[in-house]
């Protein structure tokens, strides 16, 4: 089956699980998991990058639509998005020969850590304080982002370790 | 000429980030300004459909609760009922000889909540009802316990609710015995159980126990309607004198509500404008 097309498909996944069940999900009344940004961890590299961005920004608009919050997750999706090339070249020391044959599964877990909680604290620092929209609360900005990157986190890699076959 | 075309090859990504970018900032900076709100939001036909299958299903969850509510409001009106009685015979009779249309001053609509928000910092409320119903921008929504917030943003059969628990709502509040001291309700986002009432002048007498309810200063929600008690006052010298709102209402458990006209509001604008 196509590659691009598949996580196409898992990113739509992703999105209306995000907004129906995870968004019910209030772990102590606050946090809230966003898994919907897996789907930016896991995209292939090969497929062109003007899609890519573009599908980001959807996924993010479409969850933005239902909880009412103007661009913010578009905003921050698009940005780890964005960002995502230079991280996989920083931990994973790929070059651009390399893209085609990159696939995350492949990786020891040790740097799929580092990837996924830099790109996931990115995120959810931008969510919030886009969220806050002041300089006040900014404590509170802080410590919504540790709880949810840790709970998005524990979330992604337990999904990982029960859906993903071990090659 | 040569250098732009090369330029644009070169930073092409770039540029199609940043485009992008600035369409998603200039969306969260829309959605931040009361009156200018966005387009895109969840008041449109395909969200609120689904929003509102997921509610059918949970509703079936929550029907003993809601029955114990309506059976409170109940005696509450009952109450009320009995007391008019008691304290002046010819009330009722006076109400029923009166023309109601001229005196009437609110109608009221009932609506269900089909997503509820509250811990956001801006939290939004979404209910089943829209133009179609007579739902218009602007209008108090509240249920038997206490005040919720104000119609924001109408679709055709959905209406987007901004909650008190809102960074941007002011609804005027007052004591509820004692002098007509008035004030803004805010939130400063912390807690969704509690709001704070500001601007209340110092001499006022704030008791910790104190009933707060809606003063009516606006032409939007009728005076009197519950919003919490007094749970903490702020220090006295302050230019705010915050006082700390415990809510009557849990917001975190919302279903049915009622959507308030205010008949004469155009009257009162009107005037104010002139």
């Amino acid at each position: 089956m196509n590659k691009t097309i598949y996580y196409t498909f898992i990113g739509v996944f992703l999105a209306f699980l995000q907004v129906f069940v995870f968004n019910n999900i209030l772990f102590f009344e606050y946090i809230n998991p966003f898994l919907y940004i897996a789907f930016v961890f896991l995209f292939p590299l090969r497929t062109l990058r003007f899609y890519f961005l573009l599908l980001a920004f959807l996924l993010g608009l479409f969850v933005d639509i239902f909880v009412d919050s103007g661009g913010i997750h578009a905003f921050s999706t698009l940005t780890i998005a964005y960002v995502r090339l230079f991280f996989i070249k920083l931990y994973f020391r790929k070059t651009a020969v390399d893209y085609p044959f990159f696939s995350i599964q492949k990786e020891p877990f040790g740097k799929i850590f580092n990837y996924t909680v830099t790109l996931t604290v990115l995120h959810h620092f931008i969510l919030f304080s886009l969220d806050n929209f002041s300089f006040q609360n900014f404590s509170s900005v802080l410590l919504n982002t540790l709880y949810s990157s840790i709970f998005t986190l524990l979330l992604f890699f337990l999904g990982g370790f029960i859906l993903i076959k071990k090659q | 000429m040569q250098q732009l075309i090369s330029f644009i090859q070169k930073y092409k990504y770039l540029l199609f980030f940043i485009i992008l970018q600035t369409i998603g900032i200039q969306l969260t900076i829309q959605n931040h300004s009361f009156h200018k709100s966005t387009f895109l939001n969840s008041t449109n036909f395909i969200s609120g459909n689904l929003y509102e299958k997921t509610a059918n299903i949970s509703d079936y969850f929550h029907l003993k609760e809601q029955n114990e509510q309506l059976v409170l409001e109940n005696i509450q009106l009952k109450n009320k009922i009995a007391f008019l009685n008691t304290t002046e015979p010819t009330a009722l009779e006076t109400v029923l000889t009166d023309s109601i249309n001229f005196n009437q001053r609110y109608s009221y609509a009932t609506a269900k909540i089909i997503k509820n928000q509250y811990t956001k910092s801006n939290n939004i409320l979404l209910i089943n009802k829209g133009e179609a119903a007579g739902i218009e921008k602007e209008m108090a929504v509240f249920n038997n316990k206490g005040i919720i917030g104000v119609t924001e943003k109408t679709g055709q059969k959905y209406t987007r609710v901004q909650s008190i628990l809102n960074k941007n709502s002011g609804i005027s509040a007052r004591l509820k015995n004692g002098a007509n001291y008035f004030g803004p309700l805010v939130w400063d986002g912390k807690d969704y159980r509690n709001v704070q009432l500001t601007d209340i002048p110092r001499q006022a007498n704030v008791k910790i126990g104190d009933t707060i309810v809606t003063s009516g200063m606006s032409t939007i929600f009728p005076e009197g309607i519950l919003v919490g008690t007094v749970i903490t006052v702020g220090d006295k010298n302050s230019r705010e004198n915050k006082i700390n709102v415990q809510l009557f209402n849990d917001m975190s458990n919302l279903r049915q509500v009622y959507v308030v006209k205010s008949l004469h509001k155009l009257e009162i604008k009107n005037l104010l404008d002139e």
